[in-house]
């Protein structure tokens, strides 16, 4: 589908796609609204998040019709902003410890 | 002359596995049967992504590693409507602006390549007037917080002093994307509307002949505002 004519597809996906958005919207903020806690709320925040950014990029911004070599270079990459937040998360655990366990002022 | 081998068009694997071997092996271009504009747009977007996860890194380490209890999100920007407090509520209704403004963009994308002049510079503006409604939400918050909370970049009166600096810097840095996506919109729907991508002439600050790939240009950037968003309202409002 991708060629000179560009991205055409007809108009009831993005109704749709609208739509869709705007109910994982409304989920989220009902995660906050009836105060969900601890592993439901990160796990309903996470789901709906991810589901609403994979609707955006592979739809509106048409990257499922993409042609795959475009599609590996702009998705791979963030990949290694994965190991960034893993390393963060493990080094921001450490300081936590050491500042709980050896601060005299809280 | 010498003669060259060059591919025929019809040839080229157009999706799977096929074509991206295809794509990175050929010559002059990797990105076959794209626009040059649209590759680059998503080459500069995958470097926002890195600024803006960068950001969103530093604001979990921060509230790792702080000793003092967070801001609840949920209070610091609740609302009270008419007596009864509701959580949240603006942070909810500027979610919904952007998404409805995602919505229309990807619209005025469709209507620009059945070229239907109008329809698409009505749509563009639409999307401006929602962008420029979600800045200014944003700008009532911000002096709400600042004004009222004295929220300060260096510390607050509700926990964590990381909390304003956390804030101010996210969402200053999406608001200001906002903002200068709005300006583009404005540049764009005019072009659009008096008929010079449509004829093909050379645009604003470009030598190059409209066309109507520029929307789908702008719209990406677009959704990609959008898309900063949804992980924004998720780390940063809901956790």
């Amino acid at each position: 589908m991708s060629t000179a004519e560009g991205q055409q597809h007809p108009i009831s996906v993005y109704l749709w796609i609208w739509g869709l958005l705007f109910v994982l919207s409304a989920f989220s903020y009902m995660v906050d609204y009836f105060q969900f806690q601890g592993l439901s709320r990160w796990s309903l925040i996470l789901l709906f998040m991810f589901l609403k950014a994979g609707l955006i990029v592979s739809i509106f911004m048409h990257m499922a019709w993409e042609r795959m070599a475009l599609v590996c270079a702009i998705l791979v990459p963030p990949g290694c902003l994965m190991v960034l937040i893993g390393l963060m998360f493990v080094e921001g655990d450490y300081t936590f410890f050491t500042r709980d366990t050896y601060f005299i002022l809280k | 002359m010498a003669s060259t081998t060059t591919a025929n068009p019809e040839d080229i694997p157009s999706d799977g596995l096929e074509s991206l071997i295809a794509d990175w092996s050929s010559d002059q271009r990797a990105f076959k049967k794209v626009p040059w504009g649209k590759a680059m747009m998503w080459i500069f977007l995958l470097s926002d992504t890195f600024i803006f996860t960068c950001f969103l890194t530093s604001y979990m380490t921060v509230r790792t590693t702080t000793t003092v209890p967070w801001p609840n999100p949920s209070e610091v920007f609740a609302l009270t409507i008419a007596g009864n407090h509701v959580p949240l509520l603006l942070i909810a209704i500027m979610t919904f602006i952007l998404i409805s403004s995602s919505g229309t963009m990807a619209m005025a994308v469709k209507f620009g390549y059945e070229k239907n002049r109008k329809v698409c510079a009505y749509l563009l503006i639409v999307t401006a007037l929602f962008g420029a409604s979600f800045v200014g939400m944003q700008a009532f918050e911000w002096t709400k917080l600042i004004v009222d909370e004295g929220v300060r970049p260096w510390g607050n009166p509700m926990g964590a002093a990381q909390f304003g600096a956390s804030f101010f810097m996210i969402t200053g840095f999406h608001g200001f994307h906002v903002s200068i996506g709005v300006i583009f919109l404005i540049i764009t729907a005019t072009k659009v509307w008096r008929g010079s991508i449509e004829l093909g002439r050379p645009g604003f600050m470009t030598g190059r002949a409209g066309s109507y790939d520029m929307v789908e240009t702008m719209g990406l950037y677009w959704h990609f505002v959008d898309l900063v968003w949804v992980f924004i309202f998720a780390f940063f409002y809901l956790w």
